[in-house]
């Protein structure tokens, strides 16, 4: 496959055409089965996580060690320089005159476009604010296609915040590429914003909204779950809210043979332990692939051929 | 010819004729025309051959930079720019919506990166139903145009 992503930004899902999905997801697909841990020697890549997520980092980090890579960094921007007013901008240009490639997490919408146009070497986003998670949306694609053999015309139900839940909103735009159909589950000051459903209707993307999780789970191939915050909400209106958005055993006697519940992690209660014994629950493979996705974007932007 | 009367003729300088009525007075707020020491005559729902009713805004002894023309295409894509020299038009053009702005407005996003950074805000432009979204290049929110220029 032309490796079309050889020295490009990962900034935006949205930036992603279904061949670049697909090419980062076949690679994925390829170093879970066979390890490669070649492709980053001699290679330095920079973690700079200006905000804490030790999952991202660790997931990211453990990418690059298991390609053969180095890595140089922080993992919060509280010792750094940025802490002393130097501007983003200045921060990249320097660090990544060191490196072949800049990973970052950022509090601010915004920071890692931006960063692209001051960095030397690809910026792969490992998250800016509320905005982007590339990475996420990949490892989620490539937990449903490998969950479900295939990526085309599923049935995709999201559950909780879908109002403020940018893996939700990725996730969404990307599955649009292989004509997916969409359920939302959402309380209403938490619902799918206009924006995203403007673009839906703008792609003929068939979607309807729903209350229940147990009268949705026979139709769809994949439950994605999110976590209702509960600080959003006063406390009576919280545990009505909740009943209705949590995942247990019970809305699942009815579901299809082969849906499997996905969640970004971490849940808090949103999904019952006892779903984890079922054949359903995917949530902890869909963590692990993290790595086997980055690794794979990390190797395509490194190097023209694998 | 009785339009003409209505504003006075300037020998030098910009007449942007065409304003949709009431759009007029943001345009001299947006453009901080009247903070300017430039002598501006303005005239307000005149009546109009294919307007039904516009404004007029005819400043003197200046030039509109790029950036003030593409605030301009914003609140009044029907306008036109006339450039006047010794009473004569000697240039004429038609506002068009541009495909996007550098610079001209904040990021109403309070979050957003451009906020802190050395660099111009990009906002790419849409027509959507009757409005204009736009859309910020770094965070990647929309916004209408009311929200992103604070009017
Ligand atoms: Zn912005």
């Amino acid at each position: 496959m032309e490796n079309r992503l050889y020295k490009r930004d990962i900034i935006s899902i949205a930036d992603f055409d279904r061949k670049d999905l697909e090419l980062v997801l076949e690679t994925a697909a390829q170093l879970k089965n066979s390890p490669r841990p070649d492709l980053l020697k001699g290679k330095v890549i920079a973690s700079c996580f200006f905000e804490a997520s030790t999952r991202t980092r660790l997931s990211f980090e453990t990418a690059v060690q298991r390609l053969g890579g180095s890595l140089i960094g922080f993992s919060d921007a509280g010792n750094t320089s940025a802490k002393k007013g130097e501007t983003l901008a200045d921060s990249v240009n320097i660090i990544s005159s060191y490196t072949d490639a800049f990973v970052m997490r950022h509090p601010q919408e915004g920071a890692a476009r931006l960063a692209s146009e001051f960095s030397s070497v690809p910026v792969i986003n490992g998250g800016d604010g509320s905005n982007q998670h590339p990475t996420q949306t990949l490892l989620d694609l490539f937990s449903i296609r490998e969950c479900q053999g295939k990526l085309d015309g599923l049935k995709v139900a999201f559950v909780g915040d879908l109002k403020y839940g940018r893996t939700v909103h990725s996730l969404t735009q990307a599955l649009c590429h292989f004509g997916a159909e969409f359920t939302f589950i959402a309380p209403k000051a938490l619902t799918m914003p206009d924006y995203i459903l403007e673009e839906l209707d703008a792609k003929g993307i068939k979607y309807s909204f729903s209350d229940s999780i147990e009268e949705t789970t026979p139709q769809v191939d994949i439950i994605y779950m999110t976590r209702v915050q509960k600080e959003r909400f006063d406390e009576t209106e919280y545990k009505h809210i909740a009943s209705k958005y949590i995942l247990d055993v019970d809305s699942l006697k009815n579901a299809k043979d082969n849906l499997k519940v996905l969640h970004p992690l971490p849940r808090v209660d949103e999904i019952a332990v006892e779903v984890d014994k079922t054949p359903y629950a995917y949530y902890f493979q869909q963590a692990e692939n993290g790595v086997y996705a980055r690794q794979a974007l990390l190797a395509l932007v490194l190097n023209e051929v694998l | 010819m009785r339009n003409k009367l209505q504003v006075e003729a300037i020998r030098q300088g910009t007449v942007i004729d065409h304003i949709p009525a009431g759009q007029g007075i943001k345009i001299l707020d947006r453009l901080q025309l009247l903070d300017s020491d430039a002598s501006i005559t303005v005239g307000f729902n005149l009546p109009s051959k294919d307007q039904g009713h516009k404004d007029i805004i005819k400043v003197t002894d200046r030039k509109f930079t790029e950036q003030e023309a593409n605030q301009l295409a914003l609140f009044a894509p029907s306008a036109t720019i006339n450039v006047i020299d010794n009473y004569e038009v000697v240039d004429k053009f038609k506002m068009a919506l541009p495909d996007s702005l550098l610079g001209a407005f904040a990021c109403p996003n309070s979050n957003c990166i451009t906020h802190n950074e050395p660099v111009d805000t990009h906002f790419s432009l849409r027509a959507h139903q009757g409005d204009v979204r736009l859309k910020c290049k770094y965070c990647e929110k929309s916004f209408s145009k009311d929200i992103v220029s604070g009017l």
